[in-house]
């Protein structure tokens, strides 16, 4: 029964978080640029570094525009609150850095954003976080990796570029046997297309320069806790997760699931991580990305139709050996997909081209209406060779475990006419053809 | 905290970060249906800041306390006498809210000089449940739940909240009421605490017999217990000359989440009276 009482995502989409402006009357969000707040007096000020009272002290901690993005996300995603941070790969960081220190361990997905590859392969390995990588369908290879001190679960909701669709419900549930959370990179979907929460994981972090902002004007990032891992219960069983279980030197001898019952980890998470990381996001960021949400739902319709279109048009073409998309019957997800994402797997996906490496030079430079640059999730069309760009720090192995090979294109399909975008691609490919018949290819 | 042992069962209470003070004047805390201590961080931990004990209490069978959990609002009253006799405490100020208002109002009256002040947030005379969300919270509780929270909130927009900036209390709460009925493997602490509210009876007769003064916190805009729902409660206690006061602030029922600040001021100015 969506209503004001009862708000459906659309309403969520533009209300949550937000009233008009109290002094001003301002509708819009404000933004407020400001690095601190008045104190109304000492204990006030007092009362905000204790959290007896709740407000805003430095904008490193906390500001009202970001704290509106905070709840709209955390709505939308049906979560308990957010955190801000200063892009995607600063919300992976402060979730590790929450709830692990050296000699953890961490189980991922093989198949995740390059950023995060190396993040969790070479960076954390440099600060003693161990990570084991599974492919994301090979369910016992999840239960298999988890060692004693394994602190987290992590993988994307479909994985860049190959949209292996993860099957949270499973990988989930064995994590929580495991006694850990599942965190997801929920980027490639947005709240829109799925909701991870409701399918068992218990965090979840968006790149929000991508398709919350989808403007490609801005890079952000967003941490959403679901208030549903019982950090008490898993330290009293294993004795991880001491960071929120027992008294924290470091912010008043607190104990973070003392506090708040659901709410600990983005206790934590603000007190600590934004504080001392301090990979905090500008509030004028935080109203570009506001902006961006507020014709979420209306965007991501019209990328799902273009996906189709285009994957529709691309499948068709012999010089294509293969279109990864779960909207095809032969992409491996395709029934996971059908399951957890019945609005659509997203429209970043890859395809390889017969030819070779000069072909797809070609291809690309052929391209006038699809942009060739590094970024996924615009209102424009994209295109990209991870090969030789997003992916290029990956040895062939781990690249074919990615589901990457040196002929893979990968495309952002955004809001253009369709039947530009397919154009524009049947322009290119008839380019990359003929540039083999030149060479004798 | 402080885990106390009350009728033989281990009983949590949070004590706002700091040490139980037998010289400090103290403030006891009471819960509602699927909520437990946490609910009063920011008040709680503010007091304890200022000059008070405070033991927030997770009832009997609720999340961190053993025990039965009470099927009756008498039943909770008893145990908030034997929860003062555990802590050592000989006089106390009782804040509830919703089933914990009429828990407190209860225990008020029982123990009467043993209470110093008395606080009732969101509370209602009788606190009748509709047969249907009773039955929902039975047989169907996550839609229960749902009803209970759009019912219990005003706004799309709560200020900085219980975890700070970024909350989104309707989700916190919802995430709540989930956690509270997982902690009770043997009983539907939801139904429970729903029944123990609807068939309260003893409430007129309560308040005609504390000796403390009573403050109403109630919500203007509060669905689940209108204010008008409290005025019975309010002129039973003007007309058998306690001292009353009346704050009604324009939020719904979950008081300490929408308005944390003016819940504190409330309570804080009428624990200096």
């Amino acid at each position: 029964m969506p209503g004001y009482s009862d708000p459906g995502f659309d309403t969520l989409a533009l209300h949550a978080g937000a009233a008009p402006d109290p002094t001003t009357g301002a509708r819009a969000v404000p933004i407020h640029l400001t690095t601190s707040f008045v104190f109304e007096s000492s204990d006030h000020a007092a009362a905000l570094f204790n959290l007896e009272r709740a407000g805003h002290v430095y904008s490193r901690i906390s500001n009202p525009t970001n704290a509106v993005l905070e709840q709209r996300v955390a709505a939308l995603e049906g979560g308990i609150g957010a955190i801000t941070t200063a892009s995607g790969q600063a919300a992976l960081h402060l979730c590790i850095a929450t709830l692990m220190g050296a000699g953890s361990h961490i189980v991922a997905s093989t198949a995740l954003y390059g950023g995060s590859q190396n993040l969790l392969h070479y960076t954390m390995r440099r600060f003693g976080i161990d990570t084991t990588f599974v492919k994301p369908g090979d369910v016992d290879g999840w239960r298999a990796a988890v060692r004693p001190n394994t602190k987290l679960f992590f993988g994307e909701t479909v994985g860049n570029p190959g949209l292996d669709v993860l099957d949270i419900p499973t990988i989930s549930a064995i994590a929580h046997e495991a006694g850990v959370p599942l965190l997801v990179d929920s980027t490639l979907t947005s709240p829109w297309l799925m909701k991870p929460f409701e399918h068992g994981a218990d965090l979840v972090y968006h790149s929000a320069t991508k398709f919350l902002s989808g403007h490609g004007t801005v890079i952000g990032g967003v941490v959403v806790d679901a208030g549903s891992f019982d950090w008490a219960r898993a330290h009293a069983t294993s004795g991880k997760f001491a960071e929120l279980a027992t008294p924290y030197e470091g912010f008043h001898n607190m104990v973070f699931t003392e506090e708040s019952t659901v709410g600990a980890f983005l206790l934590r998470a603000r007190r600590e991580g934004l504080r001392d990381f301090g990979a905090c996001l500008s509030p004028h960021s935080s109203w570009l990305i506001l902006q961006g949400i507020e014709t979420l739902s209306l965007r991501m319709e019209r990328h799902m139709h273009n996906t189709q279109k285009v994957v529709e048009f691309l499948a068709t073409q012999p010089f294509v050996s293969r279109v990864g998309h779960p909207l095809l019957e032969s992409h491996p997800s395709h029934a996971l997909a059908q399951k957890l994402l019945p609005r659509g797997a997203g429209s970043v996906f890859s395809f390889d081209m017969k030819g070779n490496r000069e072909q797809g030079k070609k291809f690309i430079e052929t391209l006038k209406v699809f942009s060739h640059l590094a970024n996924v999730g615009d209102c424009r069309s994209l295109v990209i060779h991870p090969a030789t760009t997003t992916h290029f720090r990956m040895t062939d192995e781990a690249l074919a475990a990615g589901g990457i090979t040196q002929g893979t294109i990968r495309l952002s399909i955004g809001l253009e006419d369709a039947d530009d975008l397919i154009d524009d691609l049947k322009r290119a490919l008839k380019a990359a053809e003929k540039a083999g018949e030149k060479a004798g290819a | 905290m402080m885990e106390l042992q009350v009728k033989g069962h281990t009983t949590y209470c949070y004590t706002g970060g700091k040490t139980f003070d037998a010289a400090k004047p103290t403030v006891v805390f009471i819960h509602g249906v699927l909520h437990d201590h946490s609910v009063w961080i920011l008040q709680t931990r503010y007091l304890a800041n200022h000059g008070w004990n405070v033991l927030a209490v997770d009832l009997p069978g609720h999340c961190r306390s053993a025990g039965e959990a009470p099927s009756s609002v008498e039943e909770a009253a008893a145990f908030v006498g034997a929860l003062l006799d555990a802590a050592g405490v000989k006089r106390a100020a009782l804040v509830g809210h919703s089933w914990g208002s009429l828990i407190a109002l209860e225990a008020a009256a029982n123990l009467n000089d043993r209470v110093s002040h008395l606080v009732l947030v969101g509370t209602a005379f009788p606190m009748k449940v509709s047969p249907q969300l009773l039955e929902a919270s039975l047989n169907e509780p996550e839609k229960a739940m749902k009803m209970i929270n759009v019912f219990s909130r005003s706004t799309l927009a709560a200020p900085p909240s219980a975890l700070g900036p970024g909350t989104w209390v309707y989700g916190g709460s919802l995430a709540l009421n989930r956690r509270v009925l997982a902690s009770n493997k043997v009983v539907n602490v939801f139904h429970r605490g729903f029944k123990a509210c609807d068939s309260y009876a003893n409430g007129e007769a309560a308040i005609s017999r504390i000796s403390c003064p009573v403050l109403f916190l109630l919500g203007g805009q509060d669905q689940m217990t209108q204010p008008t729902a409290a005025r019975g409660l309010i002129t039973k206690a003007t007309e058998s000359g306690k001292k009353v006061q009346t704050v009604t602030l324009p939020v719904g029922h979950h008081q300490m989440g929408e308005a944390p600040d003016e819940t504190l001021f409330a309570i804080r100015s009428f624990l200096a009276t």
